[in-house]
C-alpha cells in the first residue's frame, strides 16, 4: 500500500491517510507546533466531526522528548489518554514547542453520544509511517498511524 | 503479494526464503488467492520478524494476515530466552488479550426469535458499549491490583459468574506471573471505570445460530447442535491494555540500542526476555491478559442477567480464547522439547487433542478455536489439531481481517442503511454510532469463510461449526 504523499500545505490543514486496519493522521503547518495542532484535529476527526465539539474547557498537556518524532507520538498519546480518562473530545489546540518540551492546551467538552455520534475509540498512536518533516518550501508535516 | 517471491510448499503453505538479516524463513499460510491479495507489507514484516534475535524455526503469517505495526496482524513467532530471544509489544498488539468467548444459551432459534427484539434492546441497555461508556464497577487501587493479578478468577470471587466458568477459560481464568506494579498509573487510571465495557470498533456481543455442523463428533463434545443459539463476546483489555501497549512500545524503542538490538523499523521495538525491561513487560502484559479475562467475565454476568430476566435461561461457557498474547509454552522443535515465548498477534492459540492444558472434558477433541466474523456474515468454531504444533506452534487464524479502510467503508455505506439491510435479513444490530456501523459494514471485511477454509485445509485447526448472527451489539 503506498504511503501518503503530503499535499502542498501553504496553510494549516490536516488529512487522514489510508491504512487497511487502522488510520493515519497528518497535520500540516508553517511550524512543527502548527503541524502538531492540525494532526490533533485529524485525531478527533477519526472519532467524530470536530465541528460538533464545543471548545468549552481547556486541559493542559505537557510532554518531553528530545526527538521531534517521538514528541509527536507522545503528544497524540497524551490526547488519547486525556480523552479516555476525562471522557472528553477536543476541537481546539494550542501547542508551543520549546526545545524538547511541548506545552499545550486542548479545548473540548465531555462526550455526548447523541450529539457527537462517536464512531470509534482510539487505542494509541504508533511509530508506523511516523514522520515530522519540513519540505523545501519550509512547510512542516507531522504524521503517523493510530491504532483504532 | 507477488507469488514469484515465495517458494510454494503446499497448496496452503508458502515460504519466504531466508536472506539478508533473516535468521529463519518466513512461512505464510493461505490459498493462492488469499496470499496474492495479502499486502506486500506482510512479506516485509514477516521478514523483519524473522530477523529478530532468538527466533525459533520460522516467522509465521496466518491466512487472515494483514499489515500491522511491527509484526503483521495474524503473525506468530516463538523466541527462546536462552538464545537471546526477545519479547515485543508490537508482537502482542495494543489490545492485549483481545479474544472471543462463546456461551451456550440452551435455546434454539425459534425460542430466540420469539423475543429477539426484546433481547436486543435489553442487551443494548445492559451492556456498556461505545466510546465514553463506563461500567458500574469502580476499582480503587487495591481492587485494581487484585483484578490485575486475579483475572476472571477475581471477577468470579466478586460475584460475576461461577467457579465452573474458570475451567473453560485459558489459564483457568487467571494468567500467572502478572505483575501489577509494572502497569503504569496512567494505564490503571484509564481502566478505573471501564470494567465490564465492550468498547467499539470491531468489538461486539452477538447472539449466533449454529447453521452448519462440519464435524459432528467434535461439535457434540463442544455441545454445539444445528439450530442452537450461542452468545459470543469479542473484546479485550480496554484502556488498560492500550496504555500498556503505548507505554512499553516507547520504552522498548528507546532501550533497543542499549540491548544491542538493531531495529530495521522502530515499530519492531522489543527487549530481551532475560532483561529487566523484558521481564517488566511480561509482568504488565500478563496483568493486561487478566484485565481482558475479568472484563469478558463481567460482560458474561451482564448477559446472563438479561437471559435470566427475559427467558429464565442460563448461559454456560463453551470456551474463552485470546488472540493477542505472548505466552510461555513447551513445544517440540526438531525432536527436542523447548520452552518458548510464543507471540500471537491476531492469531488464536489452537492446542491439539490431548494437550494437558485443556479442560478434561474437551481434551480428546482439541481446544475450541473461536473465530469472529462480521455483523452480517458468519463466525466459526474450529478445533486445534495435532499437526498444528509442528506447523505454527499451535496457532490458527483469528477473524476475517479488513478488506478496506474505515474511510473507504464510510464512503460506500451509510450506517442506518447497513442496519436496515441487516434487519431485513433477520439480524438486529444495536449500536450508538451510525458511522461506526458503516465502518464495520460486512462488505468492508474479507470473506471469513475463505480464511477458515484455508486454515482447515492447512491443518492449523479443524472446522467444526458455522455460526450466523441474529443479534449484534456493536460499539
Amino acid at each position: 500500500m503506498p504511503m501518503p504523499v503530503p499535499p502542498p500545505a501553504s496553510q494549516p490543514s490536516w488529512a487522514h491517510f489510508e491504512h487497511r486496519a487502522d488510520m493515519g493522521v497528518a497535520g500540516y503547518g508553517m511550524t512543527p507546533a502548527e503541524a502538531f495542532e492540525q494532526a490533533a484535529l485529524a485525531l478527533t476527526a477519526i472519532i467524530c466531526d470536530p465541528a460538533r465539539v464545543r471548545p468549552a474547557q481547556a486541559i493542559p498537556i505537557q510532554c518531553e522528548e528530545p526527538d521531534l518524532e517521538l514528541l509527536f507520538v507522545d503528544w497524540l498519546n497524551a490526547l488519547i489518554y486525556e480523552m479516555a480518562v476525562r471522557h472528553m473530545l477536543f476541537s481546539r489546540f494550542q501547542v508551543q514547542i520549546d526545545g524538547a518540551v511541548l506545552r499545550a492546551e486542548a479545548w473540548g467538552e465531555p462526550i455526548d453520544p447523541e450529539r457527537h455520534q462517536p464512531a470509534v475509540e482510539i487505542k494509541g498512536a504508533t511509530y508506523t509511517a511516523l514522520a515530522v518533516q519540513q519540505d523545501d518550501a519550509g512547510h512542516w508535516v507531522a504524521r503517523c498511524v493510530v491504532d483504532v | 503479494m507477488d507469488l514469484k517471491t515465495l517458494t510454494k510448499l503446499t497448496d496452503t503453505q508458502w515460504r519466504i526464503e531466508p536472506k539478508g538479516p533473516m535468521r529463519v524463513p518466513g512461512i505464510l499460510f493461505g490459498n493462492e488467492a488469499l496470499i496474492r491479495n495479502m499486502d506486500d507489507k506482510v512479506y516485509e514484516q514477516v521478514a523483519n520478524v524473522a530477523s529478530l534475535p532468538g527466533i525459533v524455526q520460522a516467522a509465521y503469517a496466518m491466512p487472515d494476515a494483514h499489515w500491522g505495526y511491527g509484526f503483521p496482524i495474524g503473525g506468530v513467532a516463538a523466541f527462546d530466552p536462552d538464545e537471546g530471544g526477545v519479547v515485543s509489544g508490537g508482537g502482542v498488539g495494543f489490545d492485549i488479550s483481545c479474544g472471543v468467548r462463546t456461551l451456550h444459551t440452551g435455546l434454539d432459534r425459534a425460542a430466540i426469535l420469539a423475543v429477539q427484539r426484546e433481547l436486543a434492546d435489553a442487551l443494548y441497555y445492559r451492556i456498556p458499549v461505545g466510546l465514553g461508556s463506563t461500567g458500574a464497577i469502580r476499582l480503587d487501587d487495591r481492587e485494581m491490583d487484585a483484578m490485575l493479578a486475579g483475572g476472571a478468577s477475581w471477577a468470579v470471587g466478586r460475584g460475576y459468574g461461577r467457579p465452573e466458568d474458570l475451567g473453560r477459560i485459558e489459564e483457568n481464568g487467571r494468567m500467572a506471573g502478572a505483575d501489577p506494579k509494572q502497569v503504569s498509573e496512567q494505564a490503571k487510571r484509564r481502566q478505573r471505570d471501564e470494567m465490564g465495557t465492550l468498547g467499539s470498533g470491531n468489538h461486539y456481543l452477538e447472539l449466533q445460530e449454529v447453521t452448519a455442523i462440519h464435524d459432528p463428533a467434535i461439535a457434540a463434545t463442544y455441545g454445539l447442535e444445528q439450530g442452537a443459539v450461542v452468545v459470543s463476546i469479542h473484546c479485550g483489555s480496554r484502556g488498560l491494555g492500550h496504555q500498556i501497549g503505548t507505554d512499553y512500545l516507547k520504552r522498548m524503542a528507546l532501550a533497543a540500542s542499549q540491548h544491542g538490538i538493531h531495529l530495521p523499523d522502530r515499530e519492531l521495538a522489543c527487549a530481551p526476555l532475560n532483561s529487566d525491561l523484558g521481564r517488566a513487560y511480561l509482568g504488565a502484559m500478563r496483568a493486561g491478559i487478566n484485565c481482558a479475562l475479568a472484563n469478558r467475565q463481567i460482560l458474561t454476568h451482564l448477559a446472563r442477567q438479561v437471559f435470566r430476566d427475559i427467558l429464565g435461561a442460563d448461559l454456560r461457557l463453551l470456551y474463552d480464547v485470546s488472540h493477542n498474547t505472548c505466552k510461555l509454552e513447551e513445544h517440540r522443535v526438531e525432536g527436542r522439547k523447548r520452552r518458548l515465548y510464543v507471540h500471537r498477534k491476531g492469531a488464536t492459540r489452537a492446542f491439539g487433542p490431548g494437550h494437558p492444558d485443556l479442560p478434561a472434558d474437551l481434551r480428546a477433541a482439541g481446544q475450541p478455536v473461536l473465530i469472529g466474523g462480521t455483523m452480517g456474515t458468519a463466525s466459526y468454531v474450529l478445533a486445534g489439531t495435532q499437526q498444528s504444533q509442528e506447523l505454527a506452534f499451535n496457532s490458527a487464524c483469528h477473524g476475517a481481517g479488513r478488506a478496506m479502510s474505515r474511510h473507504a467503508a464510510t464512503r460506500r455505506w451509510q450506517g442506518r442503511a447497513v442496519q436496515n439491510e441487516l434487519a431485513s435479513r433477520g439480524i438486529l444490530v444495536r449500536s450508538p454510532s451510525p458511522r461506526g456501523m458503516a465502518e464495520e459494514a460486512p462488505g468492508a471485511y474479507k470473506d471469513v469463510s475463505e480464511v477458515v477454509a484455508a486454515t482447515d485445509r492447512a491443518g492449523l485447526a479443524k472446522l467444526v461449526a458455522r455460526l450466523e448472527p441474529l443479534v449484534c451489539i456493536k460499539g
